[in-house]
């Protein structure tokens, strides 16, 4: 639990300097022949898996694609290169990933529990613990009630739940997926889709990335902030192209299919060299932070607890005495990471010395100091001062931030976000808002 | 008043509280019965255990052959287990064990006997357990390969994602044997452990009396009692002989393996539910014993996950220390045992040349003309086997309601040991003029046909029936049918059928040609008759020679026969779904 919600506030505080989490440096695959030939499956590649993104591999059949997953979580090893994991090579060892398979790879003889606890039991969790920890992430990926079945007497779609499940349970760093959906029906494929998205956009995902291997160009495009097309014979990345389109994401959009038409160029022109085409029309704006939701009295409140245990607490142990869910206490533990007044290491979290300042400030010095931090620390407020200041009467309609935040959130996260940019904004004094009228202004000077 | 208090004593299920005492009552039985024999065991060599042919002896006989079977069958399984694990994982052993697994299973039993026999009762020399070892470890070279080339092939055909799972999710050994290899391979090493203990069941008289360089040795059990009801001629006693072993055979079809079949289909590797699902009422009522389920939630799940989790965190400190150094000696040690290994068949090789060197020309006529008489002898058993499952069997399997219940039918046929039948099959060929020439012919037949038929059915059943029903839109007429449909598509299951009835005729030859029969030795020439003889009279350069020669026969045949035809049936003959 608390490798879980340091993973989730890493993953936020990661998104400023993001350093791989595992990184292949010219890795390659070759088999001898008899005679003294090679034959080359993979050819020399670099391939840098960040924290925060969804990367898809799309290939054509065959073209070497879960080989390339393979020497990422180390089931394999590659003919020459190496593997990096956080920086330091992975030789043997088993780094904390999981793998969600085509097949979906359950134990027939074991029910749909015992599956999802076997890896549990492999690190040595006691029996009344795994079967906790297993039950809570089959609720979250829908399987309430089917504990007792055996996978034979599941659906394919259920099956695939049954097999991320699993997958989530370990809490991996990174999830990795081959062609999860490839073997299901087109509809519960688009379901399960969803599904994750979902999974992966409200935090429910106990990862910090995700690689998916596909065929499928708009399943890629769909789920990915990051395709890497791979060619064939020998394979090799022949594109690395970001998704910048807000999610949920729309087939229909003209942006989607001029990227799938991009990609289908890249894939069925196998000579040509992708910076020679011309680029499709992707929006290149950076993805904003995500502002998490907590009140700044709650940041206070927090900063304040952590004062007089001396600065230092166990997250978990901190959640548990206050009677709250950790999933209370994350949103509010987010933000004064994101303010930096608080450090999270290892599930330990820490007060920084401008945390102190502004947990033992008044009433009136704290809002300075959170005016400055916010402003520093959160894009958001300050694309919002900026604007205001544009503007001779100093003021603007809510819609124009709420359609500034549709192109990255959906519909409902968008007003949530302005919502909490808002409560924000006022406590720090940075603007002022007229509900009745629905519009942001400055106040002073 | 009675009435209640029985609904007291017994609160859920009627009949529950009986199941319970019936299996309180197995077990007192069964540590009894082994008690018994443990004594027996223990007791000094007399000079002559006398086989009493009173039929209230039988009860006794039936407990200690019993007794024999399941020891040698435990042990058998041990080793294959052992045998396959290392075979499937170890490439460098993998390239001698596989090899040499084919050598071991065409070494007929009778072989092993004096080498056995000589060691354990030099080990045990006052006690009767050296004699009843030596005739288990004779079971037990029976038994043991087929089980053990079964747990590699099953270890080596496991999914790859299934095995990358398990790699993912960190298994350590134990676990991946207990959750990933063991159910894997457990329906092939159920089905394997039927036709292995039937062996053992065939083999019975042969592993219980025998006479090896003038001593007589004789166990007190069912095959003992049968081959001296034989010997003596009492056509009485070798049916009631035959009676028990036949209901000891259909008893322990009931109550072993039913269930186990029933249980083990949770095992089956499938991703949707099969509509016919084997059933046992044995196991239900197991499964509803209260007793059971008490010693399950109590015992046995509290013990298993002790086991487990001792050996994940024994797993995750090891993967926390340094593993090169570990592998570098394992590696050694690994290098040291196969130098062994190789040191010991090199000796072997060469004491087994030198004893070649000593055959005169009149001996190794002899022996080519023993081994073309038993090779068409086989041949012979096979093709009347061929001539008569085939349109059998395609007649069963093409109708689903017929097969439902011949099969089993036809299962209980086949687990009647041949050898228990020949002293009848005997007594019928010499009244008609016949003699043991004919006699070795019938016995390989009764005891390889079964595995011809079963297989012809099932490959009759697995014709598809789109298939069928172009072949009657088309109007084949009778001859095409057969040529162009029924018999290219039961082919694959006819050579697997063929592979292992002519295993088990070779097999066989050792005790058709050579049999004790109304205080007469009937034989005829043959390598098994060689072998047999090369035992009874404790001439061990005959029987090393004789044996290598059926060895060579069996392997070069494997090689130059039956290898291609498998190879025919995976490709050309192979119906792909």
């Amino acid at each position: 639990m608390a490798e879980q919600v340091q993973g989730l506030v890493l993953r936020r505080a990661n998104e400023m300097a993001p350093e791989a989490i595992i990184e292949a440096r010219a890795v390659e695959k070759f088999y001898a022949q008899p005679d003294g030939r090679r034959i080359q499956v993979i050819a020399p590649t670099d391939l840098r898996i960040y924290p925060d993104q969804i990367l898809a591999l799309l290939g054509p059949s065959g073209s070497g694609k879960s080989t390339l997953l393979r020497m990422l979580t180390g089931l394999a090893p590659p003919s020459a290169g190496a593997i990096f994991w956080h920086g330091r090579p992975l030789d043997g060892q088993r780094p904390n990933v999981a793998v969600v398979f085509q097949s979906f790879a359950l134990f027939p003889w074991l029910t749909v529990l015992e599956n999802v606890e076997a890896p549990l039991l492999a690190r040595g969790v006691s029996a009344i613990e795994r079967r906790k920890r297993a039950l809570r992430i089959l609720d979250t990926v829908g399987l309430d009630g089917f504990e007792t079945a055996y996978p034979k007497e599941l659906s394919g779609g259920m099956k695939q739940r049954v097999g991320v499940a699993r997958a989530l349970v370990v809490e991996p760093e990174v999830l990795f997926m081959d062609e999860p959906f490839s073997a299901l029906d087109v509809l519960t494929a688009e379901n399960l889709r969803g599904e994750l998205l979902e999974l992966w956009f409200e935090r429910k995902m106990p990862t910090r990335a995700i690689f998916i291997v596909t065929h499928n160009i708009e399943e890629a495009v769909l789920l990915a902030d990051r395709v890497v097309v791979l060619g064939r014979n020998p394979a090799r990345i022949r594109a690395d192209i970001r998704i910048e389109l807000a999610q949920p994401r729309n087939r229909k959009t003209e942006g989607f299919i001029a990227l799938v038409d991009h990609i289908y160029k890249v894939l069925t022109q196998p000579d040509l060299k992708v910076e020679e085409m011309a680029p499709a029309a992707v929006p290149a704006k950076p993805r904003p932070v995500m502002l998490p939701h907590a009140r700044p009295g709650g940041i206070a409140g927090l900063l304040e607890i952590l004062l007089d245990r001396g600065g230092r607490d166990d997250l978990y142990h901190l959640a548990d005495e206050l009677a709250m869910e950790v999933d209370d206490l994350l949103p509010i533990v987010e933000a004064a990471t994101l303010l930096e007044y608080v450090r999270v290491h290892e599930g330990d979290i820490e007060i920084t010395p401008q945390g102190r300042a502004f947990a033992e400030a008044d009433i009136l010095e704290r809002k300075r100091l959170f005016r400055q931090a916010a402003l520093a620390h959160v894009p958001l407020l300050r694309q919002i001062e900026s604007a205001l200041r544009a503007k001779a009467d100093r003021a603007l309609p809510d819609d124009f931030f709420q359609d500034l935040l549709d192109e990255h959130f959906s519909e409902e996260e968008a007003q949530r976000q302005l919502a909490t940019a808002i409560h924000w904004g006022r406590y720090a004094e940075i603007f002022d808002y007229d509900a009745q009228s629905g519009r942001l202004f400055l106040t002073e000077s | 008043m009675l009435h209640g208090a029985i609904r007291m004593l017994v609160p859920e299920k009627r009949g529950s509280r009986l199941i319970d005492l019936a299996i309180f009552g197995a077990v007192v039985a069964l540590i009894y019965g082994v008690t018994a024999a443990a004594l027996s065991w223990l007791k000094p060599v007399g000079e002559h255990v006398e086989i009493s042919l009173a039929p209230r002896a039988l009860p006794a006989y039936a407990g200690y052959s019993l007794l024999r079977l399941a020891v040698a069958y435990l042990l058998s399984l041990l080793f294959a287990l052992v045998y396959g694990y290392v075979a499937a994982y170890h490439a460098r052993a993998e390239r001698i064990m596989i090899p040499l697994l084919d050598v071991l299973q065409s070494i007929p039993v009778l072989s092993f006997l004096p080498g056995v026999m000589l060691a354990m009762v030099a080990l045990f020399p006052t006690r009767q357990l050296g004699v009843e070892l030596g005739s288990i470890i004779l079971i037990f070279t029976g038994q043991v390969w087929n089980l053990a080339f079964s747990f590699y092939a099953s270890l080596k055909s496991i999914p790859r994602e299934l095995r990358e799972a398990a790699t993912v999710y960190r298994f350590n050994r134990w676990q991946r044997l207990v959750e990933l290899e063991l159910p894997y391979a457990a329906i092939g090493l159920i089905w394997n452990s039927m036709m292995s203990v039937a062996g053992g069941w065939f083999f019975l008289m042969a592993c219980e009396m025998f006479v090896l360089g003038g001593r007589d040795f004789r166990l007190p059990g069912l095959g003992a009692y049968l081959q001296t009801a034989a010997d003596a001629g009492d056509t009485r006693a070798i049916l009631w002989g035959l009676a028990t072993m036949i209901g000891t055979i259909v008893l322990l079809d009931q109550l072993l393996w039913r269930p186990l079949i029933a249980w083990a289909d949770k095992f089956k590797f499938e991703q949707v539910e099969s509509a016919t699902a084997p059933r046992s009422a044995v196991l239900d009522l197991l499964r509803s014993s209260r007793a059971l389920a008490q010693l399950n939630r109590n015992v046995l799940r509290p013990v298993g996950e002790r086991v487990d989790l001792f050996f994940a965190r024994r797993a995750k400190a090891r993967a926390a220390s340094s593993k090169a150094e570990r592998s570098a000696v394992a590696r050694r040690v690994e290098d040291l045992f196969l130098a062994l290994i190789i040191a010991l068949i090199l000796y072997g090789v060469w004491r087994a040349a030198l004893t070649l060197s000593t055959l005169t020309a009149v001996e190794a006529k002899l022996l080519v003309r023993s081994a073309a008489a038993t090779l068409s002898r086989v041949a012979a058993a096979l093709a009347i086997g061929v001539l008569w499952t085939v349109p059998v069997g395609v007649w069963i399997g093409l109708r689903p309601r017929v097969a439902r219940f011949a099969q089993p039918l036809a299962q209980i046929a086949a687990s009647i040991p041949a050898t228990a039948l020949f002293p009848v099959v005997l007594l019928a060929l010499i009244r008609w003029g016949g003699g043991i020439n004919i006699g070795a012919v019938a016995l390989m037949l009764l005891g390889t046909q079964w595995y011809i038929l079963f297989n012809v059915i099932a490959g009759a059943v697995a014709i598809p029936n789109d298939l069928l029903e172009v072949a009657t839109l088309f109007g084949f007429g009778r001859v095409e049918r057969w040529r162009l449909l029924i018999l290219p598509a039961i082919f694959p299951y006819l050579v697997t059928g063929l592979v292992t009835a002519a295993g088990g005729a070779w097999n066989a030859s050792i005790v058709a040609e050579y049999f004790r029969f109304k205080g007469e030795t009937l034989m005829t020439t043959g390598l098994g008759a060689t072998i047999s003889r090369a035992t009874d009279e404790g001439n061990f350069d005959l029987l090393l020679v004789s044996t290598l020669t059926m060895i060579l026969m069996v392997v070069l045949i494997n090689r130059l026969v039956w290898r291609r035809l498998y190879k025919l049936a995976a490709t050309k003959f192979k119906l792909e779904g």
